[in-house]
């Protein structure tokens, strides 16, 4: 055991607090200082968590099979870029990318009918409800038997994932626009469509990019569990599987280190979006 | 439009639309199982060198043993058969495997519950966490978690840690993340106003958590369990695949596709689909109990 070791994480880790309760009880009044600040606190408590996740790994010696270090993972993502690349490559280029946009797409567009029809809104809204809680990775089997082994399987998986959770919010976001706003438009003499493009879809956009949200990351999910079942020899989840097999878990983690990458960085890519198609409402103005 | 109420609202709004619907996805159904299983059957016919009618075709292809889409009949009669007349214990029961799944599932949903309001209680009241915690919990669930799932079940069967506790830890992960949001802007809910009264009645914190936080947290509580609870469901059903499919409902799943039984996996979804409709309603049941006690039913 070295407690050496151990002692700095510790430290390294009071050092960390002590200084982000000093930043909280700061009050800057210099706008940019205070975004500093705001992203200051969350990074310096990362890196405190994973100075003491390393620490406690390197103090109690304990097995890399069981778990191990930051610093390997990292040794390992940089040794096995072109592996890690290539997994990435089939199972989110392909798959989810595909998968996403056809499953929005046509959650997007079923909304639009479905609000359309006071019946199928009645009929199909509270399915659809049920369908969104539903665990729906459990298709992938089905899907893999269908659509053979590639990536088309693992598109079709994240298709029905999250074709539901659009639907659900689309439908809900179509009646966001007020009785005021829709009389307006009357009195301006436009027909459905109009009211519809210029009006109620814009106003539904926080409703959509919520749902955008959600899926990106239940299609990652999607299509890398998809991949547990069955699979050409590439693709993340099929790396994650096979290498937890052979006890690797240090390549295992750096797939997840991947995954969440990917993960933060198109939800990330998202909010920005949302952002500047959503400018008019209260929370960002 | 004509405001309906009781009896025939529930008719004309909820029953006749839905069961219209219901209908239309049975009908369709059938329709592609006979598209999709009528390939076979023709190959299989043209092996044997014989001729078949469109009927006999039809008929053919809703009695296949291990068809690309089983007819609805099939999948009902699988689960009678597996569920009714087989006995409890027996490893081909899938009340059995459903058991297993559920009781991960409930300690997963419990511990994941409890984890997410500590959290959200520690948030509150420490603005340090708030700051800090805060981005990371939501940078969590742009992590593929299920990815980890795995890791998890072999990292803990390695140190001697296997059975219920592996599984249940991968629904605790998925779970806290809800009933933590939900939480935190639940037990931030109270007015300015309504905290400045217990502040004139000179109250300490513990009084303003107990008899104004937590009450107004209550309804937020019960809409995040719901959605913890059904992916507690998930967790539970993926955390079962990497252990080789030994029980429960995912193990069901993927021995199913691994010989091929669709009929097996069909029938494992159709369960998992009613044990997570069953759950969501028995949250919403006690939620709508414990609220009109409180006096808070809308």
């Amino acid at each position: 055991m070295n407690t050496q070791i151990l002692a700095i994480a510790v430290a390294f880790w009071l050092v960390a607090w002590l200084v982000n309760t000093w930043l909280v009880g700061l009050r800057p009044t210099n706008g940019l200082v205070a975004k500093a600040i705001n992203l200051m606190i969350p990074l310096l408590f990362g890196v405190a968590l994973l100075v003491l996740w390393e620490g406690v790994i390197k103090g109690f010696d304990v097995s890399k099979v069981l778990m191990p270090a930051p610093s390997m993972v990292w040794a390992r993502i940089t040794s096995s870029v072109d592996i890690l690349w290539a997994d990435f490559y089939q199972t989110y280029m392909k798959a989810v990318l595909a998968g996403y946009a056809m499953g929005c797409g046509s959650g997007f567009v079923a909304a639009v009918i479905v609000d359309r029809v006071p019946f199928l809104r009645k009929g199909l809204l509270p399915i659809g409800n049920l369908v969104a809680a539903l665990p729906v990775v459990g298709i992938a089997p089905i899907m893999i038997m269908w659509f053979g082994f590639d990536w088309q399987s693992k598109a079709a998986v994240v298709v029905v994932m999250t074709f539901f959770p659009m639907l659900v919010n689309t439908v809900a976001g179509l009646t966001a626009s007020g009785n005021m706003e829709r009389d307006l438009m009357r009195t301006y003499a436009s027909n459905y469509w109009q009211t519809l493009v210029k009006l109620r879809i814009p106003a539904a956009m926080p409703f959509i990019f919520n749902a955008l949200k959600i899926n990106s990351t239940l299609a990652l999910i999607g299509a890398i569990v998809a991949e547990f079942f069955g699979t050409p020899i590439v693709g993340m989840g099929f790396r994650i599987s096979t290498e937890v097999g052979r006890m690797n878990i240090d390549m295992v983690w750096a797939e997840i280190f991947v995954a969440a990458l990917a993960g933060s960085l198109s939800y990330g890519l998202l909010a920005l979006l949302e952002r500047a198609v959503t400018f008019w409402h209260p929370s960002y103005r | 439009m004509l405001e309906r109420r009781g009896f025939s609202a529930l008719l004309y709004d909820r029953i006749v639309p839905i069961g219209v619907v219901v209908a239309v996805i049975i009908v369709l159904w059938y329709g592609f199982a006979v598209l999709l299983n009528a390939q076979f059957e023709r190959d299989q016919a043209a092996r044997a060198k014989t001729e078949i009618t469109t009927s006999q075709l039809i008929e053919r292809t809703l009695s296949q043993d291990r068809p690309l889409l089983p007819a609805p009949h099939q999948v009902v009669s699988e689960i009678w058969d597996t569920t009714v007349m087989k006995k409890i214990t027996s490893k081909r029961s899938l009340v059995y495997h459903g058991w297993i799944t559920l009781s991960s599932t409930l300690l997963g949903f419990l511990m994941g519950t409890v984890l997410g309001i500590s959290l959200a209680v520690a948030i509150v009241h420490s603005k340090v966490l708030d700051r800090s915690l805060m981005p990371w919990i939501i940078v969590s669930q742009t992590v593929p978690i299920l990815a980890i799932a795995p890791v998890i079940i072999v990292v803990l069967n390695a140190i001697g840690i296997s059975g219920l506790f592996p599984k249940a830890l991968i629904s605790t992960y998925l779970s806290f993340f809800p009933v933590a949001v939900g939480m935190v802007k639940g037990l931030r809910s109270p007015d300015v106003m309504h905290l400045d009264l217990m502040r004139t009645y000179n109250s300490s914190a513990a009084q303003i958590f107990w008899k104004l936080r937590w009450p107004a947290s209550v309804p937020f509580l019960f809409t995040s369990m719901k959605v913890a609870v059904a992916i507690s469901l998930v967790g539970a059903i993926v955390g079962e695949m990497p252990t080789g499919a030994v029980a429960g409902l995912g193990a069901r799943l993927l021995s199913g596709s691994y010989y091929g039984q669709t009929i097996q996996i069909w029938s494992a979804l159709f369960s998992a689909a009613v044990l997570a409709a069953l759950l969501v309603m028995l949250v919403d049941l006690a939620s709508r109990i414990v609220l009109r006690r409180m006096g808070m039913a809308q």
